[in-house]
């Protein structure tokens, strides 16, 4: 049993994604995860890191271990304190940015893990919440 | 500042992607790549991404613009190595990089370049 | 919660022979020793009163969780799991502890003959106890037979998907059965893996053996024909029945940009070809 069960992690700067990425990847290597979940997971901790940094203003990466039924898995918390999501509906839609860029950040990360729960509002920042299980 | 190396073998530019990029280094090499093609007239570009174990959208899309842009300045591009993982994850995100070549591995890449440079 | 009495422990283990000899007839009436040697169910019995012994006279009966439990848990966890792989039923492995019930609690009606408040009270503690070691039994139960159905869709699922190689950089998948969503990850990861070990640059996926093709089992196609191509491969799909072929038009599905072919010996012509071999006939 590793100590830390879950902790918080700044995703304020660019290179920050980066260090998201590396943190998500080591801690899902600790659940045994599969080389094909866990490179899916950290694509989506790419994509949502990126949201933070980019639309967000920058935000934090909330980490917990869960274990059910004798399977782990990792559940990511991306909270920002931006402008948050006017339309969410727009903005699950393939293809639809506001930002540039290829509009698959939230779509593909929802894809790309097992649960996966967006909390927004204009003004009120945005919360992403996914977990992977291994 | 950080880059990622250019090289040049005879007609052909290698870039070789060893490192877990951030955005800004993508931007970087995406520039320097248009910068070199132009300067060298190169026939072909040769990507290789056997060392990456992440492709996002961010990546994915400063390759399909590396391939775009190379393609209008007469050049081809080809990507090789993508790991299975990447590749099922890159499908499963949505992005498939229509209109980029592939390769297996950079020996099969560079005879892709070499036989499509081949005077018609 | 007061504990049992020692003087229930000292009868527990003077009476020990008949209690096992008695607690044998009562599984054997039960028909919960189908399967099982003569032998190795007496040996656990003995195994159990010992251990069960062992716990009452370190631990608390109240608290099956503490450190002086850990034997007897770990034995009815190794029972149960060889149960399981035996084939029994939840049933007949809990009968294993239930049927203990019986002969304990005439026997505690023997000793305490003469106290009747102390009976109530022994017995009351005694089939706590064994209500309690035989709900643990039928959990480890469930989980060894969870394990043992996984594993076995497990190895199901890989056996399904042998990757074949056809030729020197020619490979060839026959799928049969149906194409769901985790079979699909496990064909493509397969495939896509030995493409790289082989260094194959064709992969022909033959579909004759999949009965139906629904959207859903184009979409999976369609992902792992985009895959291979991301790698760097091409990809061939054979074995396109006539009426499979109809379902997809009419579907209205699109398998644009994906080669295919009626039969794996069409594929295999059109992979060498592009290999640049032709086959000839000899002499």
């Amino acid at each position: 049993m590793s100590a830390e069960q879950s902790g918080t992690q700044p995703i304020l700067l660019e290179q920050d994604v980066v260090r998201a990425r590396q943190l998500a990847r080591t801690l899902a290597q600790g659940c045994g995860m599969s080389l094909i979940n866990l490179t899916k997971l950290v694509t989506a901790v790419s994509e949502l890191a990126r949201n933070a940094v980019v639309y967000g203003g920058g935000g934090h990466m909330d980490w917990q271990v869960v274990e059910k039924d004798h399977r782990k898995g990792l559940r990511l918390t991306f909270r920002d304190e931006g402008p948050g999501i006017p339309d969410i509906k727009l903005a699950m839609t393939d293809g639809w940015t506001s930002g540039g860029g290829l509009g698959l950040g939230l779509t593909g990360a929802k894809r790309l893990v097992d649960e996966f729960e967006l909390d927004t509002a204009p003004g009120a920042g945005t919360r992403v919440t996914i977990l992977r299980w291994a | 500042m950080e880059r990622i190396p250019i090289l040049q073998i005879g007609e052909f530019l290698l870039v070789t992607i060893q490192v877990d990029m951030h955005d800004q280094l993508a931007m970087t090499l995406q520039d320097d790549l248009s910068e070199r093609i132009s300067a060298t007239s190169a026939k072909g570009v040769l990507i290789d991404i056997s060392a990456l174990d992440m492709v996002d959208s961010f990546i994915g899309r400063m390759i399909g613009t590396i391939s775009g842009v190379s393609r209008i300045m007469d050049t081809q591009t080809v990507l090789v190595g993508m790991q299975p993982a990447v590749a099922i994850t890159l499908v499963e995100l949505g992005l498939t990089l229509p209109g980029v070549r592939t390769a297996l591995n950079a020996e099969r890449g560079m005879r892709l370049l070499n036989n499509s440079a081949a005077p018609q | 919660m007061a504990a049992l009495q020692p003087f229930t422990l000292t009868a527990i283990r003077t009476h020990q022979a008949s209690l096992v000899a008695e607690w044998l007839a009562g599984l054997d009436a039960s028909g919960a020793t189908r399967n099982l040697k003569a032998d190795d169910l007496k040996r656990q019995t003995e195994e159990f009163l010992d251990l069960l012994h062992a716990g009452l006279q370190n631990g608390d009966a109240s608290n099956l969780n503490a450190g002086a439990w850990d034997e007897v848990r770990l034995f009815l966890e190794k029972l149960s799991h060889s149960r399981a792989l035996l084939g029994q039923d939840s049933q007949q492995t809990a009968t294993f502890i239930f049927s203990l019930k019986g002969p304990l609690f005439a026997l505690l009606q023997r000793e305490y003959s003469e106290q009747p408040a102390q009976l109530a009270n022994q017995l009351l503690q005694v089939s706590e106890l064994l209500d309690a070691l035989g709900l643990h039994t039928i959990r480890t139960f469930q989980k060894s037979r969870e394990a043992v159905i996984k594993r076995q869709q497990e190895e199901l699922l890989e056996l399904s998907t042998p990757v074949v190689k056809l030729w020197d950089g020619v490979l060839a998948l026959p799928m049969i059965g149906t194409l769901d969503s985790q079979r699909t990850q496990v064909v493509m990861e397969s495939l896509l893996q030995r493409i790289v070990d082989t260094g194959s640059e064709i992969a022909i996926i033959d579909i004759t053996g999949v009965p139906t093709v629904d959207t859903l089992v184009a979409q999976h196609l369609l992902k792992t024909v985009t895959a291979i191509r991301l790698m760097g491969a091409d990809c061939i799909i054979s074995g396109v029945r006539p009426q499979i072929a109809q379902t997809i038009v009419h579907l209205g599905l699109d398998l644009q940009g994906v080669v295919t072919k009626a039969n794996l010996a069409d594929a295999l012509k059109l992979a060498l070809h592009r290999l640049g071999l032709s086959v000839a006939k000899a002499g």
